[in-house]
């Protein structure tokens, strides 16, 4: 185990009674407890810590947060649990941690890859724009070879075992951010008693006064630290106040709708973490004002190789000394074009870090910095800038250069610390299409608020001085709870004020923009050139800013490039859209629970313990869990399938059809009502009758069905398909609502109320009169299309003559609670008839002898009644939901698709429910004309052949006619066109 | 996530409601009498329009009842809502700036 050569001897909100192992790139390091694992490994002297997306070049450490767009990991190496692409920089160090570098193989040091940097010149910008559109066959080519080579870190391959939760809040303010600024604007918000909700990403509450000594600046006469831990206190001590930390704010959604992602777990060794807890939270807030206190994000500077590790932010360089106790070099050039990164520059030299140089393109830096520096006894050179980073692998030296032409000068540092100055964090705010605008003192986009909903407090603010910074932040926290600051914090600082030039320009060679998608200005030079010229083009041609970081360090020093490229300035050419989540958001905290049995809610009827003892096959429809068959020991589902409909035809089946949608539909108006939404007459339905009837849309196409009994002349009992039931109370009430207020229909959803079990087949009249009361079971008595009201051992049931397969049947109605219980009795009084309970599949089975339609499986929404052959359900009489479209010049096409039998030649043969039929016996080469495809398809146990339904083109009037059912990697099987109902075509009874 | 100002239940979640397109397209009353065009103009054509928009929603997981509302496809904001068969109201040029969803329909 490496010493950690680079920690200081003290400091840092590190706790070194605490000390850490851990593994990255297979060797084991020591770090303590409040490391990154970022930190860690500078401390360790570790620099490299990734290669590159393309072009495989070394990747180092660029800064100290989430805005990190290099130094990615893979954590863990267990397949289910494995997490690619974390930030280094993020990541909380814990005893056992284990992490790999991305992108390398064999390994970090040894990477075969780096053959792509020297092929660089191959790989343009626009390469994989050129190669997704450009002929297929380009993609074909390279594909193995780009996907093989690129990629960012591996994906879990197994379930994720843990547990994630969705927290849904409301609360008067929301403040994203936890330094100084929203520390603030949350503490002038809590006054008032409003419920404040503090979402800070990293571990501790502080921001940026973290990355300065404890003491560098004094909030109301205490040091910075302290006074965190007291502001910190008194917060927590507010009852309404919610202090989250690990928590980022990700989404800004319409209405304030905010989510905040928070990691409860991600920092605990696997073995610590509390089973009770989830792994992950998403926090959905809906907040009535919203205080931006995101801060700052450092620009880098652009200059040749300024993607060797050791290139750092200064920002981050100094958060490194301070937070961590960390320098990450022994000796630095710190390059610069404001006042803050001088502070980087004393920091250093103070934790006895040799300064090679300060250089500032500024000609004229502050006196006071100056006069400090020289006091320090470290060299400046003013009107200057790094133009070139030296180093095979890593950082050796920098080349600087004067601003006036003036010698160059290469001076050997193994740290060269960066700031092109800094920009609020806006990403957040202008995803919820907040304004931004150019500042040109500040070199940056600051926001321009629109509305109440967006207040900004300190650096988000664009307030880069502290009492400034502080004093936004006490004005925008008060104010989004609608009263005026009270107390606005004392600050006393260096007193130097936050000045800076325009970004020096780079000089060429390789100069790195977007470091994480390896983008280079010169790249940006031939977007522009080749004509995307727009930000938004350029971005896509080159992937600027489209990698997991989404450009936060990248984004500025781009739209500079193009705007440098174009001769435009940089409000000019503008920003690129700002898109949700601010950064990468497990799958885990987006699905929340609902993963596994909580996905969808499943529904089981009153039956549904019986279906389980037997044995049941479910299936899911609509939200039910159905039996589908009910397999014996040792029979396979289509044996099990054949015997229960060969029972449903020779002796006596039940089905469990209390999923059916149910609607009560009653009102003076209900018969009238039921005229305009069913394609049939419903003005003479008799009480105790039912009917049959058919729903269209308003374009004429058939979506449900289903039969309909006639309780009273104001009452009806109206059933539908058990996946459509939802879908037509609603669209039921919608015409009533809005197209025909004047009727007097009222509409309950009554599916639930009952339980329906279904017996059917020749023995079925003798089990139902020895299970009714007062019911007459004689089907001349009970004729079909009837029902009446009795009682079954005196429980009140309702009886339906009614039949999906053709047969006698029962449909038996009783209160849900007595759904077990009638189930159970009508197996045991059957027992003697050979009762067999079938399921969905044998149901579908048996209809289909039948030639009767399933809504959704014969038809798809393209299909008229008139295309299934139901012109007898059609009615002249009156208007109805579609008619009118029925006659449209499209619907009465002769060639239409229309719903026809089909005979195999070969009776064996079982077609391929939704293949293809076409007109010849073989397929051409090239395209073939489909005719149309099948639409169910079965082996009929009771007409020993096989059957299925068509749609095919004119098939109404081709009869007798053979056509062809393409199928995979086989020739087409001949079938003839049939009329429906097959068991009056093949069958022995009528 | 949009707040739906529900005329019946008040500012509500969008997630509980259940969009219907554009208001004030009445059913035919007579629909044989119409031809190919107008029926299809009917059945498939709606307007398409950035700025003030008169739509309907159901709140459908709440009080059930279709309303009409004026919105702003541009800002997303709710001017008005109003019950079904009335006549969209009225907007005052202020009103159209920025209207509190709760004085809306008040
Ligand atoms: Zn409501």
């Amino acid at each position: 185990m490496s010493v950690q050569a680079y920690r200081l001897e003290d400091g840092g909100r590190i706790d070194r009674t605490a000390p850490l192992t851990f593994r990255f790139d297979g060797r084991a390091y020591a770090g303590y407890r409040g490391d990154t694992l970022a930190s860690a490994l500078l401390a360790n002297g570790v620099r490299t810590l990734a290669r590159s997306f393309k072009y495989h070049r070394p990747r180092g450490v660029l800064t100290a947060g989430s805005e990190e767009p290099v130094a990615l990991v893979q954590v863990g190496g267990d397949p289910a649990t494995t997490v690619p692409n974390v930030r280094a920089t993020e990541l909380e160090l814990y005893d056992g941690l284990e992490a790999f570098p991305q992108n390398c193989w064999p390994s970090l040091g040894r990477d075969v890859g780096v053959v792509n940097d020297a092929l660089a010149r191959f790989l343009p910008a626009g390469f994989y724009y050129k190669t997704f559109m450009g002929p297929p066959l380009n993609w074909m080519r390279f594909e193995g070879a780009i996907r093989a080579a690129a990629g960012m870190g591996r994906s879990p391959t197994a379930p994720d075992p843990d547990r994630y939760e969705h927290v849904n809040r409301h609360c008067e303010v929301l403040v994203i951010g936890g330094g100084a600024a929203g520390l603030v604007a949350a503490r002038e918000a809590a006054r008032t008693g409003a419920r404040v909700i503090l979402a800070e990403e990293t571990g501790a509450l502080g921001g940026g006064l973290l990355a300065g000594a404890p003491d560098a600046v004094t909030i109301d006469g205490r040091p910075a630290w302290a006074w965190l831990a007291e502001i910190e206190a008194e917060l927590r001590a507010m009852p309404e106040v919610t202090l989250l930390t690990r928590t980022t704010g990700t989404g800004w959604y319409d209405r304030n709708w905010v989510t905040l992602a928070e990691a409860v777990l991600d920092h605990l060794p696997p073995a610590a973490r509390d089973p009770r807890l989830p792994r992950q939270r998403l926090w959905r807030v809906r907040a009535k004002a919203v205080v931006l206190a995101t801060g700052a994000i450092e620009r880098p500077l652009l200059f040749h190789a300024n993607d060797r590790p050791g290139v750092m932010l200064a920002g981050a360089v100094r958060a490194y000394l301070h937070r961590w106790g960390v320098a990450p070099g022994r000796r630095a050039v710190v390059a610069t074009n404001n006042t803050d990164a001088w502070r980087t520059a004393f920091d250093l030299a103070a934790a006895g870090v040799e300064i090679a140089a300060i250089v500032d393109s500024r000609a004229r830096p502050d006196e006071r910095l100056l006069a400090r520096a020289q006091a320090l006894g470290l060299p400046v050179r003013a009107g200057s800038a790094v133009v070139a980073a030296k180093g095979r692998s890593e950082v050796r030296g920098a080349v600087i250069a004067r601003a006036d032409g003036g010698g160059r000068e290469d001076v050997a540092c193994d740290l060269l610390v960066v700031s092109g100055g800094w920009a609020p964090n806006l990403a957040l705010y202008a995803q919820s299409k907040g304004a931004i605008a150019w500042d040109d003192d500040l070199q940056a986009f600051r926001p321009q608020p629109n509305g109440a909903a967006a207040r900004f407090a300190g650096r988000a603010a664009g307030a880069f001085d502290l009492a400034a910074s502080l004093r936004a932040a006490a004005v925008a926290g008060a104010e989004a709870a609608g009263i005026a600051p009270e107390h606005v914090p004392e600050v006393a600082d260096d007193g130097v004020a936050y000045a800076l030039a325009p970004a020096p320009k780079p000089q060429g060679g390789r100069v790195f923009v977007d470091l994480q998608n390896d983008v280079t200005t010169k790249d940006i030079r031939l977007a522009a050139a080749e004509g995307y010229r727009s930000i938004e083009h350029a971005k896509r041609y080159t992937t600027l800013g489209m990698g997991t970081d989404q450009g936060k360090t990248s984004g500025l020093n781009g739209v500079a490039t193009l705007a440098d490229t174009l001769d435009k300035t940089i409000p000019e050419v503008g920003v690129t859209t700002f898109r949700p989540p601010y950064k990468p958001v497990s799958f885990g905290a987006v699905a929340g629970r609902q993963v596994g049995e909580l996905f969808h809610p499943r529904r089981t009827t009153a039956m549904h313990e019986a279906h389980v003892e037997a044995g049941a096959v479910f299936e899911l429809v609509g939200d039910w869990l159905r039996p589908r068959v009910y397999p014996q020991a040792g029979e396979s589902f289509d044996d099990a399938l054949q015997r229960e409909c060969r029972a449903a035809r020779s002796s006596c089946a039940v089905l469990d059809a209390s999923t059916l949608g149910k609607i009560d539909v009653k009102g003076p108006d209900a018969r009238e009502f039921l005229n305009r939404v069913y394609t049939n007459a419903w003005m003479k339905l008799a009480p105790g009758r039912c009917r049959y009837g058919l729903m269209c849309n308003e374009d004429g196409m058939v979506f449900d069905d289903g039969v309909t009994a006639c309780l009273a002349d104001d009452h009806f009992h109206m059933t539908t398909t058990t996946g459509g039931a939802a879908g037509v109370l609603a669209w039921l009430e919608e015409y009533l609502q809005t197209e025909w207020p004047e009727l007097k229909v009222y509409l309950t959803s009554v599916t639930e109320q009952w339980a329906v079990a279904s017996i059917c087949g020749p023995e079925s009249p003798k089990l139902a009169a020895e299970l009714f009361d007062d019911i007459d079971a004689d089907p001349q008595a009970f004729p079909f299309m009837s029902h009446t009201s009795g009682h079954i051992a005196d429980v009140p049931v309702r009886v339906f003559r009614i039949s999906f397969t053709g047969e006698v049947s029962y449909e038996i109605n009783v209160p849900a609670r007595y759904g077990l219980w009638l189930w159970r009795l009508i197996e045991a009084r059957g027992a003697k008839y050979g009762l067999t309970p079938y399921g969905t599949e044998g149901m579908h089975l048996l209809r289909a002898e039948k030639g009767f339609i399933i809504a959704g499986q014969d038809t798809d929404g393209t299909v008229t009644p008139l295309d299934l052959g139901m012109r007898w359900a059609v009615k002249n009489s009156a208007d109805f939901i579609g008619r009118r479209s029925l006659f449209r010049s499209d619907t009465a096409r002769p060639d239409r698709r229309q719903l026809v039998g089909l005979a195999t030649a070969d009776p064996a043969t079982v077609l391929t429910e939704g293949a293809q039929v076409i007109a010849e016996p073989a397929e051409r080469s090239g395209r073939t004309p489909m005719i149309g495809h099948v639409t169910s398809s079965y082996f009929s146990p009771n007409l020993g052949r096989s059957i299925a339904l068509a749609l095919i083109a004119g098939g109404h009037g081709k009869t007798g006619a053979t056509v062809h059912v393409a199928r995979r990697g086989a020739a087409p099987v001949p079938a003839e066109i049939t009329a429906t109902d097959f068991l009056a075509g093949f069958g022995e009874r009528p | 996530m949009l707040l739906v100002p529900c005329p019946n239940c008040g500012e509500r979640d969008q997630s509980e409601f259940h969009y219907g397109g554009e208001a004030h397209r009445t059913r035919p009353t007579a629909p044989e009498t119409l031809s190919d065009d107008e029926w299809a103009d009917y059945v498939f054509m709606r307007t398409n329009t950035k700025g003030v928009f008169a739509e309907r929603w159901c709140h459908t997981a709440g009080c059930r009842k279709w309303f009409n509302a004026l919105r702003d496809t541009g800002s997303d904001a709710f001017l008005a809502v109003y019950r079904m068969g009335e006549e969209p109201p009225r907007l005052g040029g202020e009103e159209k700036e920025e209207a509190p969803a709760d004085e809306a329909f008040a």
